[in-house]
C-alpha cells in the first residue's frame, strides 16, 4: 500500500487517507492565454514512466494539499513537500538523482 | 481467409475438428507466422493488442494494404486486451461514440465467421442499473439518444431487472434498484481469441506479426516519420500507427509530441467457479462495480480505476475492497464466494474520457489510444476507423470527431454520464 508523509501534520498516511490530484507544478493559464497554452494547462500531461511530481490531499487528515515525488514504474516514494513550493526542493532532487542516475530532471 | 499470399493458414471447421480427433490432434498448426523483421514496411503498427491488430487487419481487408508489420514488445494481447472483463455494449450518450461503438458491436456479431476463429461473442444482454433518481433520469435520456442513433436500448423497471437477473437484491439498504438501461444485444466475447483471430488473419494476408520486439525510438526528418528503432534493429516506414494504450505517452515522447493522456491502473478479479447463476452482464455505476459469469462459472468482477499515475499493472487493495463491498450489497449471495485471482492493466485516460483516433503533429504518424477502461468493445470499430485514417491520411466519418484538435477547440465528447465506472 502506498504511504505518504503529510508535510503539514507529519503523519505517515496510507493511501486510504489520501486523494490523488494529478501532475504538480502546472503553470496556470487564464483568459488571455493562447489556445495552445490553455490546452496544455488543461489537458497535456507528462505522464512519465518513472519519476513523477504530483499533488495529493490529506483528505481524511488535515485536509490540506501537498506535493510528492514518486516513481510510477516502481511505486517508490522519494519524498513529500508543501503545496506552496514553486519547484521541488533541491534536497529532494539530489536524492532522486542519486537513485536514478540517468534521470532527465523535472522540467 | 482473406488473401492467400501470406502464411498458409488451414481453415478451422467442424470437419477439421473431426479430422484431428481421429489422429490424436497432432495436425494442428501454428496460427500465425513468426518471421524475421524486414528492413522496411509500407505501414508499421506499434502495439499488438486488439486495436493494433484490428487496424492491420482492416488495412488489408478494406484498403488492400498488406506490406504491414505489427510490432509488439511482449506477446499478443498481453496488454489490456488480455486483461479486460470483455463487456461489449454500445449504449453511449453522444452521437460519435454511439456510431463507433455500435459499428464495433455489429462487427462482433459476425467476427467469428469473418476471421474463421471462434471469438465466443455472447450477446447475453447488458444492464446498467439505476440506483439513484439522478441515474434514472440519466439513463432515460440515454435511451432517447439511443433511439435517435438507431441503437436499440430500453429503460426497464425493477421487476424486469429481477426477472432478468434473479440474484439481484432489488431493495438494497443504501441504493435500491430503481430500474436499468437494458441493451439486449450487448454481451461478452473471448478476449484472447479476438487478438489471435486478427493476428491469424493478418498473417494469412502476408503481414508480419513481430512479438518480443520493443520499440525504443522513433526517427523522423523534415518531411515526417522515417522509421522506428526496436530491440531487434531499425525498421523503416513512412506510415506509423501508435496503438499502445497506457504507453501512448511514452511513444508520443519518442516522436516529440505530447498527448492529453494519463496512465492509471484498473483492476479486475474472478471468483471460484460456481454453477450458472446469472446469464446477463450487470453494471452498477453508482456503487462502482460490475459483474458477469464466465463460461467456466467464475464471477468476473470489476470496478473503477485507481486514482494515481501508475505503470506497474498492480492496483491498490482498497479498490478491490470497495468494489466487492458494493457488489455484495446488490448481490448478497456473493458474500460467501472465494475470490481466486486479481490483476491490473494500465489504462490510458484522456481529458474527456473519450478515445483519440487522429493524425499527429508529425506527418506520417497516427495515434489510436485513450480507450481507457472501455476499449475492448470498440476493437473492430476502432480498427476499421484507424485503418481508414491511415490508408487515406484523413479521418472517415467514424474517426472524425475523435481528433486531437478537440482538446484545443473545446469540442469534447463527454461520456461521463454514460460511463461512471470502468467497463
Ligand atoms: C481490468 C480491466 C478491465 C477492462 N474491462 C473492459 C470491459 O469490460 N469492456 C471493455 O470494452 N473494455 C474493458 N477494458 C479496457 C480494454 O481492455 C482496453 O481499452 C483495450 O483492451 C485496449 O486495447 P489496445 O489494443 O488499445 O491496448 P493493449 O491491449 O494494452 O495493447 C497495447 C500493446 O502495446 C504494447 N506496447 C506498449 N509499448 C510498446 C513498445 N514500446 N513497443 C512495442 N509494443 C508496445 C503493449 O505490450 C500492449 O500489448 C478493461 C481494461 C482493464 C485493464
Ligand atoms: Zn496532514
Amino acid at each position: 500500500m502506498l504511504m505518504l508523509t503529510c508535510p503539514y501534520c507529519g503523519i505517515k498516511a496510507d493511501e486510504t487517507e489520501l486523494t490523488p490530484g494529478g501532475e504538480a507544478h502546472l503553470t496556470r493559464f487564464g483568459p488571455e492565454a493562447s489556445d495552445e497554452d490553455f490546452e496544455s494547462y488543461l489537458f497535456q500531461r507528462k505522464n512519465p514512466k518513472g519519476v513523477h511530481f504530483e499533488r495529493w490531499r490529506h483528505a481524511y487528515g488535515c485536509g490540506k494539499w501537498f506535493l510528492a515525488a514518486r516513481d510510477t514504474a516502481t511505486l517508490e516514494v522519494f519524498g513529500t513537500y508543501p503545496a506552496q513550493s514553486k519547484a521541488p526542493p533541491k534536497r529532494l532532487l539530489t536524492a532522486i538523482r542519486r537513485k536514478r542516475p540517468g534521470w532527465e530532471g523535472w522540467e | 481467409m482473406p488473401g492467400s499470399r501470406g502464411f498458409d493458414v488451414k481453415r478451422y471447421s467442424v470437419f477439421a475438428i473431426a479430422r484431428e480427433a481421429l489422429r490424436w490432434h497432432r495436425g494442428w498448426e501454428r496460427a500465425w507466422a513468426t518471421p524475421e523483421p524486414k528492413p522496411e514496411y509500407d505501414v508499421v503498427i506499434v502495439g499488438g493488442g486488439g486495436h493494433g491488430l484490428a487496424t492491420a487487419y482492416y488495412l488489408g481487408k478494406n484498403h488492400g494494404i498488406t506490406n504491414v508489420a505489427v510490432v509488439e514488445k511482449g506477446w499478443l494481447g498481453g496488454g489490456n486486451t488480455g486483461r479486460n472483463t470483455t463487456i461489449i455494449r454500445s449504449n453511449y450518450l453522444q452521437d460519435p461514440s454511439a456510431a463507433i461503438y455500435e459499428k464495433a458491436r455489429s462487427l462482433y456479431e459476425t467476427m467469428s465467421q469473418d476471421l474463421n476463429m471462434n471469438v465466443m461473442f455472447s450477446p447475453r444482454g447488458v444492464m446498467m442499473l439505476a440506483q439513484t433518481e439522478h441515474e434514472v433520469r440519466g439513463y432515460k435520456r440515454t435511451e432517447m439518444a439511443n433511439a435517435l442513433q438507431g441503437v436499440k436500448t430500453e429503460f426497464i423497471g425493477p421487476e424486469r431487472v429481477k426477472e432478468l437477473c434473479p440474484i439481484i437484491h432489488i431493495e438494497g439498504p443504501r441504493y435500491p434498484v430503481l430500474g436499468a438501461l437494458w441493451q439486449a444485444r450487448g454481451g461478452t466475447a473471448r478476449h484472447d481469441a479476438v487478438a489471435w483471430g486478427y493476428a491469424r488473419a493478418c498473417s494469412a494476408m502476408g503481414m508480419h506479426i513481430l512479438q518480443n520486439t520493443e520499440v525504443t525510438g522513433i526517427t523522423r526528418d523534415a518531411s515526417g516519420v522515417t522509421g522506428i528503432e526496436t530491440s531487434r534493429g531499425r525498421i523503416a516506414t513512412r506510415k506509423l500507427g501508435l496503438v499502445v494504450a497506457g504507453h501512448s505517452g511514452q511513444l508520443a515522447e519518442m516522436a516529440g509530441f505530447r498527448l492529453p493522456i494519463e496512465s492509471l491502473a484498473l483492476q479486475a478479479l474472478v471468483s471460484e467457479p460456481i454453477k450458472p447463476c446469472m446469464d446477463v452482464v450487470v453494471m452498477a455505476n453508482t456503487v462502482h462495480g460490475y459483474m458477469s459469469q464466465s463460461d467456466k462459472g467464475e464471477m468476473v468482477i470489476g470496478g473503477g480505476t485507481d486514482g494515481f499515475n501508475n505503470f506497474t499493472q498492480r492496483g491498490s487493495f482498497h479498490h478491490i475492497e470497495e468494489t466487492v463491498r458494493a457488489l455484495i450489497e446488490t448481490f448478497p449471495m456473493l458474500s460467501r464466494l472465494k475470490m481466486l485471482r486479481q490483476w491490473g492493466g494500465i489504462v490510458d485516460m484522456t481529458g474527456d474520457r473519450s478515445p483519440i483516433i487522429s493524425t499527429t503533429p508529425v506527418p506520417g504518424i497516427f495515434v489510436d489510444c485513450g480507450w481507457g477502461t472501455g476499449g475492448f468493445k470498440a476493437i473492430p470499430g476502432s480498427g476499421w476507423a484507424m485503418a481508414e485514417l491511415m490508408a487515406k491520411g484523413q479521418p472517415g466519418p467514424l474517426a472524425e470527431a475523435f481528433g486531437l484538435s478537440r482538446f484545443r477547440e473545446g469540442r469534447f465528447i463527454d461520456e461521463s454520464v454514460a460511463a461512471g465506472v470502468a467497463h
